[in-house]
């Protein structure tokens, strides 16, 4: 018998605790199948965020740490500075990565750390049951926004690719969703890319996937994805920011 | 023959790192203790090591973390506002169960303080650097000698122990120059750390670093393991120097620079027919307890010395456990005791008592 399809040998074989309709089990798979493709789970350390995948730990086969809140970036350096030859990744939410983590972040990104950051942006926090984000767009309604983000009182949102494309040390900044199966597919792709330059030595690789929070957002999974394509990749468009040459 | 060198402080600290195979540092400039990061930039290059300088004192204790939890030894060093804001990581090494240095040249504080050298975070480093239930091994050198050796020291006892370590010392032993023979050290045999997250090879099955439990029983148990760790640690760590004690009716205890002042007091009290004597804790925690209970046993007072408002004292007491009075002298800062105030202090005691 032929087989059609099985789990990515990198992704464990455990329920994953999501919420139905979320899309951090897709990105979890995308970024099992091109850690299998490459080949480099043995040699591959993730690190996990505090948010909703603080769990990361327990869905991968590779070795993986648990950082506090934001603080991925730094951990990922100090993994990736001392054992130059391993994979390291960070896989974070918009309110580790943009909020809590920005220093982080930033510096990580200038410094040009030869990492990869998967960043799920689903503009609200969802672990702690739907705050305002730093990616809540204008407008949107949050048990911390309830009239809806304001600019004036609650400024504006982060848009994350755009601000870490103006630096030096980045390699790639991209923005994806994994709303429909062709965007599931380029965001593989750019997930893949994230990885092969790390492989190559090029500097930090940024991979920003809109993704929904049906259960926050107050929405069916279907109206979420909807509500995504409409409000999400209005304000925060789709699209290669960056795309570096070797930089280092 | 082993080779003495002078050197300050500071450096010796970033010396004896490298020679205890310490190959990694990561740290933020604060004065009094950025020596360590200016020696170790021109040095790690030179031994196939990293100097790395963080965008904040958050971010250099996570690069310890990372460099920790991938198994390699790892150094940061900061003065006291800087490691309040370690603080943080320092809880989830500790919760992961990672070795490391973690080096605090103190300066006066609250707040922004001072630059001179004071001894005001004891509690911070023997009760409050991080939340929740945990210790740091905390070693409190005396002189440039100790800052080298018990650096060497400090290394082995976090890979022993699977935990964080704290050199407390303070800007006057970081500034001071003295001889330093990095050879006068015996190192320990570690265990290998099969525990770290570098990579499994394929040859094992893939390691976690994690410091959550959901489960509050699992929490607990995790905890409770690692007391029972920290109940070893007491019982076989402890470090103390007594000084003049056999017979001292009145005995100081004094850490850091201040157990070097206390010691000429004691010289002082002597000369003029003052039975004093001087009882030093070279480990912070675990804290000499049955030392300064035999002291209290004997003594007729004891005088709690510190560089704060009297942070120690409060240990002292405990171990003393009312059996002697328990006075104190101290100045804060940034402000040094002297010789002389320390030993007007003996004598009034010696005279009251």
């Amino acid at each position: 018998m032929k087989t059609v399809f099985e789990s990515p040998r990198a992704l464990s074989d455990v329920p994953l605790h999501y919420c139905p309709g979320c899309t951090h089990g897709i990105v979890h798979r995308l970024v099992a199948e091109v850690i299998d493709e490459l080949g480099i789970e043995n040699r591959t350390v993730g690190v996990a965020p505090v948010g909703c995948s603080v769990f990361a730990y327990n869905y991968f086969e590779c070795d993986m740490i648990q950082a506090a809140h934001g603080r991925a970036p730094a951990v990922a350096t100090g993994v990736k500075r001392t054992h130059p030859d391993s994979v390291v990744f960070t896989y974070q939410g918009d309110g580790d990565l943009a909020a809590i983590g920005t220093a982080e972040t930033v510096h990580a990104s200038t410094r040009g750390e030869n990492i990869t950051i998967i960043f799920i942006n689903n503009a609200i926090y969802g672990m702690t049951g739907g705050q305002m984000a730093p990616t809540t767009i204008p407008g949107q309604v949050t048990t911390t926004s309830p009239y809806g983000r304001d600019r004036s009182i609650q400024g504006s949102p982060i848009k994350v690719c755009e601000m870490l494309s103006t630096l030096d040390g980045v390699a790639l900044a991209a923005r994806t969703a994994v709303d429909n199966p062709k965007n599931v597919i380029s965001t593989k792709k750019m997930i893949k890319k994230a990885f092969e330059n790390q492989l190559e030595g090029k500097g930090l690789s940024i991979v920003e996937i809109l993704s929904t929070c049906p259960t926050n957002w107050g929405m069916t999974p279907k109206a979420a994805l909807e509500w995504l394509r409409e409000n999400m990749t209005t304000y925060y468009p789709l699209g290669v920011y960056k795309d570096a040459e070797a930089i280092r | 023959m082993s080779k003495k060198v002078l050197m300050k402080g500071n450096e010796a600290i970033a010396e004896a790192a490298i020679a205890s195979g310490c190959l990694h540092y990561f740290g933020y400039p604060i004065t009094p203790q950025t020596e360590i990061s200016e020696y170790l930039a021109k040095r790690m290059p030179k031994v196939g090591g990293l100097c790395l300088q963080a965008e904040s004192e958050v971010a250099a204790i996570n690069m310890v973390m990372g460099a920790a939890a991938a198994g390699s030894r790892v150094l940061t060093s900061s003065s006291s506002p800087g490691i309040s804001l370690k603080s943080e990581g320092i809880s989830y090494i500790a919760g992961c169960d990672l070795p490391c240095l973690i080096v605090n040249v103190q300066r006066g504080g609250p707040g922004l303080g001072g630059i001179q050298p004071s001894q005001s975070d004891y509690y911070q480093a023997t009760r409050g650097v991080g939340h929740g239930d945990l210790r740091l091994i905390v070693l409190a050198p005396s002189s440039v000698q100790e800052m080298a050796s018990l650096t060497m020291e400090a290394f082995d006892l976090g890979d022993t122990y699977r935990m964080p370590v704290m050199l407390l010392a303070d800007g006057a032993l970081g500034q001071m120059m003295e001889p330093v023979d990095f050879d006068a050290f015996q190192k320990r045999d570690v265990p290998d750390k099969m525990w770290a997250a570098n990579g499994h090879g394929g040859k094992r099955k893939k390691n976690i670093i994690n410091s959550l439990y959901i489960d509050p029983k699992e929490l607990e148990d995790s905890v409770v393991e690692r007391y029972e760790k920290y109940s070893r640690i007491e019982k076989n760590e402890v470090k103390y120097e007594e000084f003049m004690t056999d017979d001292a009716e009145i005995v100081l205890v004094a850490f850091g620079i201040t157990a070097r002042i206390c010691k000429s007091a004691v010289a002082a009290a002597r000369e003029a027919g003052i039975k004093l004597g001087l009882l030093r804790p070279i480990t912070l925690w675990p804290f000499p307890k049955d030392a300064v209970s035999s002291i209290a046993d004997k003594a007729k007072a004891i005088i709690s010395v510190e560089m704060s408002m009297g942070q120690m004292i409060d240990d002292v007491r405990l171990a003393a456990d009312g059996k002697c009075p328990v006075y104190f002298y101290g100045r804060t800062g940034g402000m040094i005791p002297s010789v002389e105030a320390i030993f007007d202090r003996a004598k009034e005691i010696s005279e009251s008592i």
